[in-house]
């Protein structure tokens, strides 16, 4: 057997017939015969840092939906493998727990692997990257600020008293239960990059996403640094710049609540 | 190591049988050469130095990254809408307070008349629909931002602060300051 199929992969070279007629990835399905084809078109943000001259455009795809996945991601794989392989988007886990392929899909910021294709064929679905973020290349935001915010309030446990039985620093059911609808944020950005405040003042503005994780440190029974972390908080720019518009309430694809973290920061800083 | 054996054997076998089909596929290699396992597979590589320094590849791309697309693709929802309403209402309401009050001020050095009196001649002068358009006008932003201010106070406890109340209150708060509004108007 393994001696066949060494001689057919040399002969696979020089005898394209024995090729598969298109390459098929989980994004494309087999369609049932009797369908009619379901034609959609997708019109995609374009810009290629290659030719920085020319400006943003929006490119046209059509697909047929009963060959798609039923996902927005399965949308872009397919325009990506079948129709314009230089469409450029990051996307890893597709099951919405990596955050890579969050995007502005149809208005509102979203994962494209959460994000059902609207199955309504006449009007387009438009696609852009995340609202008011550097473009690197198509639908790849540059997430360099976002992290560096990040990085900047200490995302991990402070604590400098040992356990009386130096095994693991423990905490009560109900103090484990201030953590929920906060320890499960990905950290896509979606909410951070809806929200107007953040458009006009990322510099300073910490943005819903970084905030919540903030709350979610603040609001830990086992940290001990608190009140140095709400020193760091406590100033015009960092949290006051949230007017409660509450964007980011209603874009997590996950389905968390930054505005209510923010407000509860708020709170806790007038205290 | 087998399956290096057997691939070996297989090429042998195919030199030995097709050995056309050997050359085309082997990039030219002598199928007597495969077959006695001497041939060394060549590749001709030219390279030239690089002296761009690649660090600034990335700093020269940054210089031109477009922003993307914010305010005029987001979709219209009643949260952030609402929420701009506010400023602008905030805005008119003040600034129209601060205008007619240093108007007022300076109007008995400048000769204008905006005493109660002569104001409330003017108004009565006007017909009933240009008095009705004009008074809502004055008061629409005036219930809006008063409601919606209500709404403000109540996230500011931290209450109601899921989804389905904010889309609610939203509304509400629309429908409320459009009826009080022209309620006011008609007294």
């Amino acid at each position: 057997m393994a001696s066949l199929r060494t001689t057919s992969r040399l002969f696979a070279a020089s005898r394209p017939m024995f090729r598969p007629a298109f390459a098929r990835t989980y994004a494309t399905v087999e369609p049932t015969p009797s369908e009619q084809p379901k034609m959609k078109t997708f019109k995609v943000y374009r810009w290629n840092p290659d030719q920085p001259s020319e400006k943003p455009q929006m490119q046209s795809y059509d697909l047929d939906l009963n060959k798609t996945g039923p996902m927005m991601l399965d949308a872009l794989i397919r325009i990506k493998n079948e129709l314009d392989p230089t469409l450029t988007f990051r996307r890893s886990c597709r099951e919405g727990i990596c955050g890579s392929c969050a995007m502005n899909i149809d208005g509102v910021n979203t994962l494209a692997c959460l994000c059902r294709i609207p199955t309504d064929t006449k009007t387009e679905s438009r696609i852009y990257p995340l609202p008011h973020t550097y473009v690197v290349k198509d639908l790849v935001p540059d997430m360099t600020h976002f992290y560096k915010q990040y990085k900047s309030i200490k995302p991990y446990l402070q604590r400098d008293t040992p356990t009386e039985d130096g095994l693991e620093f423990r905490q009560s059911p109900e103090d484990r239960k201030k953590l929920d609808g906060l320890y499960e944020c990905i950290l896509c950005a979606c909410c951070s990059t809806s929200c107007p405040s953040y458009w006009w003042n990322s510099e300073e503005y910490l943005g819903p996403a970084i905030l919540l994780q903030s709350f979610r440190w603040l609001a830990d029974s086992r940290d001990e640094k608190t009140a140095e972390r709400k020193a760091a908080l406590d100033n015009s720019m960092s949290v006051y710049r949230c007017h409660t518009i509450l964007n980011c309430t209603r874009t997590c694809p996950k389905g968390l609540n930054p505005g209510r973290a923010i407000a509860e920061i708020k709170k806790m800083l007038a205290v | 190591m087998f399956s290096q054996k057997v691939a070996q054997q297989s090429l042998r076998r195919l030199a030995v049988q097709q050995p056309l089909a050997m050359r085309s596929s082997m990039m030219g290699a002598s199928p007597v050469a495969v077959a006695l396992g001497k041939n060394i597979q060549t590749r001709q590589v030219t390279s030239t130095p690089n002296t761009e320094d690649p660090s600034q590849i990335l700093v020269k791309q940054r210089l031109n990254r477009p922003i993307a697309p914010h305010l005029t693709i987001y979709k219209p929802q009643i949260g952030w809408i609402g929420s701009s309403l506010h400023r602008i209402t905030g805005v008119a309401l003040s600034g129209t307070l601060y205008i007619w009050a240093t108007a007022y001020l300076a109007s008995p050095a400048l000769g204008w008349h905006l005493e109660s009196a002569s104001m409330v001649a003017a108004m009565g002068a006007l017909p009933l629909a240009a008095k009705v358009l004009l008074k809502t006008t004055l008061a629409l932003p005036f219930t809006y931002h008063a409601m919606n201010g209500i709404r403000h106070l109540m996230w500011d406890l931290g209450r109601g602060l899921t989804n389905p109340v904010i889309i609610k209150t939203g509304w509400t708060v629309v429908g409320l300051s459009i009826a009080s509004a022209v309620g006011l108007a008609l007294i």
